[in-house]
């Protein structure tokens, strides 16, 4: 996983993200932005899911699926 | 206290691209069906499991029958058993005083064993075996015939119970719709369909008594019915001067479209379906127009998925959550296209049975087949669905439940919700024994070591 793209987003609170070097946005809600600040934290997939278990409601089995879902979408998107 | 949790999402912007997909078709979510939880009825007959409101049955039938009725004196229904035979279906349809419309001869012997009477069935179809030809003849079906060989083997089978049978012809005919079904019956415009009643008026053991046709299946354009009602009313006018006969019955077929939302069209049925009244309208009005009062015959409609698609629903199950090396989300659920035969050519409406938070995406929807043909919906706008989460697909009430075919699993329960709200299993889940009955295995096969 390649974490240096992610400094040069910018990353709004409301949930948009800018790319300078393609020129594309995204839109993601806050469960997503939480997982990019721990991205940026260098923390590694393990360390997220048990963070997002610490801060919110759910089953390791459900956040599990999730952010490797949500990882796979950033590849999809270039962004890692 | 820990934060409610919502799926992550994150989604490209595109901007000034339109969204292909019918965005609001596939939105929102629904707890019940016809006033039962959806839990309940998974708990009573498991997933998947096929739902059929009997009130739906009611009303889309009375419906369609009393505005026929109303403007057609001589109107008739007859239930088209190939589209939902089940034996609850059929009693429904036939305690509303429907006769039954029959394609085989396996057809033929459950509206009898169901108690329906020989006289009260409509026997058409490209195929009837000669056996079954006496039997209808002897019972006194309407039997619409297709082909000049079945014309003969009709004739024999009259002279074999010694009678003289009336029948009926099957006619085809361009009425301005592509593709046009010229396949079965006699055709109009190249005046076979008069040739045919020619041979049967010469024929000692027959005589006419009846026109029938289908024009087609999902017909968007009422104004099809109106050629074909003119065409065959002319028809019915040669036949009488030239034959001195008196037509007892027209039979218009069936052919309505029913609220699904056929692949590759962009409009949501709401939108795209006309309501069945036009094309009732068509019907009734064209004759109307075309007739003497003095010489109303019987006219008969076949009326099937557009009464019964919208009383049907499948509930299933998703399984499993992937996301396809593309990009695509998808789901596996387990119910696959060899239940759902008109999934061929629908795009079924999907509803999921909770309220669900997270960005919607076009997701596709698989069987659990393992094969891949076996694409229940090839895109469906849904949110992110945990596992677990039921799946209500509709219309499903027309053709599936006949269609169906049995493969590496069992096929599912289909349950009737009672006009009063109770429910009841109308065909159970296959077992192990259904599927081998009729299996034999020969004696030297019998043992093996592994
Ligand atoms: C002879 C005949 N009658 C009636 C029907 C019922 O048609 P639908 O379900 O389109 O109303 C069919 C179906 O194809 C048919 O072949």
């Amino acid at each position: 996983m390649d974490r240096d793209k992610l400094s040069v987003l910018a990353i709004s609170d409301s949930g948009f993200i800018f790319d300078p070097v393609t020129g594309h946005s995204y839109t993601a809600n806050a469960t997503g932005l939480r997982i990019f600040e721990l991205l940026k934290e260098d923390k590694s997939e393990d360390d997220i899911k048990s963070v997002l278990m610490e801060e919110f409601e759910t089953t390791e089995d459900e956040v599990s699926v999730d952010v490797d879902d949500f990882i796979e979408n950033l590849k999809k998107y270039f962004l890692i | 206290m820990k934060k409610e949790y919502i799926k992550p999402y994150i989604k490209k912007q595109t901007a000034g691209i339109m969204n292909k997909f019918g965005v609001s078709y596939n939105k929102g979510h629904r707890e019940e069906i016809e006033g039962v939880p959806v839990g309940n009825l998974t708990d009573k007959f498991g997933s998947p499991v096929f739902v059929i409101s009997e009130k739906v049955i009611r009303e889309r039938y009375r419906k369609i029958y009393s505005y026929f009725s109303n403007k057609y004196p001589k109107a008739k229904m007859s239930w088209s058993y190939k589209t939902n035979y089940l034996d609850a279906v059929c009693s429904i349809m036939h305690q509303e005083g429907e006769t039954a419309e029959v394609v085989s001869d396996f057809e033929y012997q459950k509206a009898r064993r169901l108690g329906v009477p020989g006289n009260k069935i409509i026997y058409n179809g490209p195929y009837k075996p000669i056996e079954s030809l006496e039997v209808a003849f002897d019972e006194g079906a309407i039997v619409n015939l297709d082909n000049f060989d079945e014309i003969i083997k009709a004739e024999e089978a009259a002279k074999a119970i010694n009678k003289k049978a009336a029948v009926g012809i099957r006619v085809n005919m361009d009425t301005g719709v592509y593709p046009q079904w010229s396949r079965f019956g006699f055709n109009l415009e190249n005046n076979s369909a008069f040739n045919a009643v020619k041979r049967i008026q010469h024929s000692e053991n027959l005589y006419l008594e009846g026109i029938h046709c289908h024009i087609g299946t999902f017909m968007l354009d009422s104004n099809a019915y109106r050629e074909a009602v003119r065409k065959v009313v002319h028809l019915m006018r040669k036949i009488e001067s030239e034959f001195k006969i008196s037509i007892k019955y027209l039979d218009f077929g069936g052919g309505f479209p029913s609220m699904n939302k056929l692949k590759g069209t962009y409009l949501p049925p709401e939108v795209a379906v006309p309501p069945v009244e036009e094309f009732i309208d068509a019907v009734a009005d064209t004759l109307l127009e075309e007739l003497k009062p003095d010489e109303y015959p019987d006219v008969y409609l076949e009326t099937g998925r557009a009464i019964i698609d919208e009383a049907g629903w499948l509930i299933s199950t998703v399984d499993a959550v992937k996301r396809l090396p593309d990009g695509t989300k998808s789901y596996i659920i387990d119910a696959g296209v060899n239940l759902l035969y008109t999934s061929t050519w629908y795009n079924y409406k999907v509803e999921i049975d909770r309220e669900l938070h997270g960005a919607y995406e076009n997701s596709i929807i698989y069987g659990p087949l393992c094969m891949n043909i076996d694409v229940v919906v090839e895109s469906a706008f849904l949110p992110p669905l945990p596992r677990g989460t039921r799946l209500i697909l509709s219309p499903m009430g027309a053709y599936n439940v006949t269609q169906w075919m049995q493969f590496i699993r069992y096929r599912p329960a289909v349950a009737m919700i009672m006009e009063d709200g109770s429910t009841e299993e109308i065909r159970r889940p296959e077992t192990l024994d259904d599927v081998v009955g009729p299996e034999r295995i020969p004696e030297k096969l019998k043992k093996f070591e592994l």
